[in-house]
């Protein structure tokens, strides 16, 4: 699928350290929907060449703007500085299809939502989809005073919701009361910093929660990561290919004019096996069994890679 | 076509013909269960036509089977539910399938956003059924019937919406031409329970690879399959229901002439498509039931013998269980002598 070509439409800086976009087509057409929870890859920098993925927070039922909203990450690799310092209103980005990784379930009796921080950015088009269908939720909201991105946002759509400004210790305290205190069939979201996260899984598990009713939020693990740069040797010929990092096996080979039959290209369909000659492959595939995948004779190319510098392959 | 009688059988000859959209199943002269998923809207070229473009096919029994589902629904409404919680998806098939039906026919259909961004208004022209409407997504006043049976009256598709928790469940649809099986005897179990009666494809993985893909399934990349076997007569709906109608036609037609065992005995394929909802995040599932007579299959060279060698090498298991095991040897002999005439 085709990237999206974007134009920064509004640009908010009011919340000190987070920058919040409005990115639309540049004619101004609709833009796809997206499921509440869902995440979307920008390129960033002069070159376009570095992704960050980020929470929408706009409604995605019939989106003529796709809203974002970045934390200023001194330490990064970049981007988002990039977005602080760099971009402005009328700039063109470049995104993928939104994605979705983190969606309600339709079945929950009740959303207890929690966020930490620019974590309230997933929980914001939860709670418009939850206005929208009459969904039961509660929130706690836990942030550093002065530094609460959407919180108009989230008191306008959930009157009830709680915000904690004093401090890790506080929202735990509140939240293993909470745990407590749900009906059976209440699920439990949480979104913000990592060890926020692992603090909320450990409570919620100290306090019987099947991990089936606890949804998290860590961005980078549902699609595949792009992976290590490598070579591939025809065995055939003995030609050798370049594999760049996000580039599959199977595009770098179809891009040297080496037909492979392929269907899914998700590592799926089983259609694209290659035998392997030598070198070890990195399966990431859910086709291969895993006596074969131990045996590393066959390697499906659409996902799959080489665990180490190079891979030659019967071709 | 015969006589034009209406507007809407005008608008109707304006379409590619079922015989030029038939999606011919068979790629190789031995058939076996596959996770075959492809990406879908790729054009598929025919030695008749083509198909594959559309997500919802539209042909000239347009009418007539959406005038069957009706009579369908209202003899038996287990064909269709919509369990409680999959409210938002039955809205979100709606408002996608009549985006999908106006691409597939823009001269005929269309959708258009009314009054402010993000009022959730729209506008539904269909010429096709006559309809002329505006309603507001998610406030079910506003349409003439529940948003997911009302949608299956615009579209020739039947729709099965899954629920996606730790599984995929079946939880809401509309199947009125089902082939064999029972959508009321499945609402609400999982994906591979509803399978559970498939020969093979446990042993060999192919149904957890299936059910995999779709918990990966992202919306805007939707995927299609195809599915066939062999019905006796024209007959959309083989649901188990009415198995008593149909399920004798099976000893009938080994009785019959060899004319009229080319006329009856038809090749039943499904286009399948798989898309991820993208409000509700519910996995749609789209089925397209196409039906063609041995005699006319016989016309095409190709798909004469490719037809005939699949149903000739197909296991008994397989042939068991889509219900053509009494038949299949004299189809396949059938297709075989149409090649020596």
């Amino acid at each position: 699928m085709s990237d999206l070509e974007l134009v920064v439409t509004r640009v908010d800086d009011s919340v000190p350290g987070v920058r919040s976009l409005d990115l639309a087509t540049p004619d101004g057409a609709r833009l796809p929907r997206f499921v509440p929870g869902s995440h979307l890859v920008v390129h960033l920098g002069e070159e376009g060449d570095r992704t960050n993925a980020y929470s929408l927070t706009s409604d995605g039922t019939d989106p003529t703007a796709y809203s974002i909203s970045v934390l200023r990450v001194a330490d990064g690799a970049g981007g988002s500085r990039w977005v602080h310092d760099a971009l402005a209103v009328g700039d063109r980005v470049r995104a993928r299809l939104p994605r979705s990784a983190f969606a309600p379930v339709a079945r929950a009796r009740k959303h207890l939502l929690v966020a930490g921080g620019i974590g309230v950015t997933p929980i914001v088009s939860h709670l418009r989809a939850a206005a929208r269908w009459g969904r039961e939720v509660q929130v706690l909201y836990a942030f550093r005073e002065g530094h609460g991105a959407h919180v108009d946002d989230v008191l306008d759509l959930c009157p009830s919701a709680e915000l904690l400004v004093d401090g890790p210790d506080e929202l735990l305290a509140r939240l293993r009361v909470a745990l407590r205190e749900q009906p059976v069939g209440t699920h439990l979201y949480v979104c913000g910093p990592g060890a926020m996260i692992d603090a909320v899984l450990a409570a919620a598990a100290d306090a019987g929660w099947p991990g089936s009713r606890v949804h998290l939020e860590r961005f980078g693990t549902d699609a595949l990561d792009p992976g290590d740069p490598f070579t591939v040797t025809l065995a055939r010929t003995g030609r050798t290919l370049r594999v760049p990092s996000g580039t599959s096996l199977l595009e770098a080979l179809e891009a040297d004019g080496v037909a492979v039959p392929n269907l899914c290209r998700q590592g799926v369909c089983g259609e694209c096996m290659l035998p392997v000659v030598s070198g070890r492959p990195l399966h990431r595939d859910l086709f291969l069994s895993e006596p074969d995948k131990a045996s590393g004779r066959v390697v499906m190319p659409c996902v799959s890679r080489a665990d180490g510098p190079s891979l030659e392959v019967a071709l | 076509m015969t006589a034009v009688d209406s507007p809407e059988d005008t608008a109707l000859a304006s379409v590619p013909t079922a015989w030029e959209q038939f999606p011919f199943p068979f790629v190789a002269d031995q058939y076996r269960y596959s996770t075959n998923v492809e990406p879908a809207r790729r054009p598929v070229a025919t030695p008749v036509g083509r198909w594959g473009t559309p997500l919802v096919a539209v042909d000239e029994h347009y009418r007539t089977e959406l005038d069957e589902r009706a009579a369908i629904l209202a003899a038996d409404p287990s064909r269709h539910a919509v369990l409680p919680h999959m409210r938002p998806a039955a809205w979100d098939a709606c408002l996608t399938l009549l985006g999908e039906l106006a691409a597939a026919v823009p001269h005929l259909a269309s959708l258009t956003p009314v009054g402010a961004r993000g009022e959730g208004r729209w506008h539904w022209r269909n010429d096709l059924t006559g309809d002329d409407l505006t309603f507001t997504y998610g406030d079910d006043a506003s349409l003439p019937d529940e948003p997911l049976r009302w949608v299956c009256g615009q579209v020739q598709e039947d729709v099965v919406l899954l629920d996606q928790r730790e599984q995929l469940y079946g939880d809401a649809g509309v199947v009125t031409f089902a082939a064999d099986w029972s959508f009321g005897f499945d609402v609400g179990m999982s994906f591979l329970e509803i399978h559970g009666p498939v020969p093979r494809i446990h042993e060999e993985g192919v149904i957890t690879r299936a059910h995999d893909f779709l918990m990966r399934l992202q919306p805007h990349a939707p995927y299609r399959r195809t599915n066939w076997t062999l019905t006796v007569g024209r007959r959309l709906d083989v649901a188990t229901e009415r198995y008593h109608e149909w399920g004798p036609d099976r000893e009938l037609v080994q009785r019959v002439d060899d004319e009229t065992f080319g006329r009856l005995v038809h090749l039943r394929v499904e286009v399948q498509h798989l898309v991820r909802l993208p409000d509700s995040g519910a996995v749609m599932f789209l089925i397209r039931t196409h039906l063609q007579p041995l005699e006319a299959i016989a016309r095409v060279e190709p798909w004469r013998s490719r037809a005939a060698e699949v149903l000739a090498e197909l296991p008994e298991d397989m042939a068991d269980y889509k219900g053509i095991i009494k038949y299949r040897d004299r189809a396949a002999a059938w297709l075989r002598a149409a090649g020596e005439q």
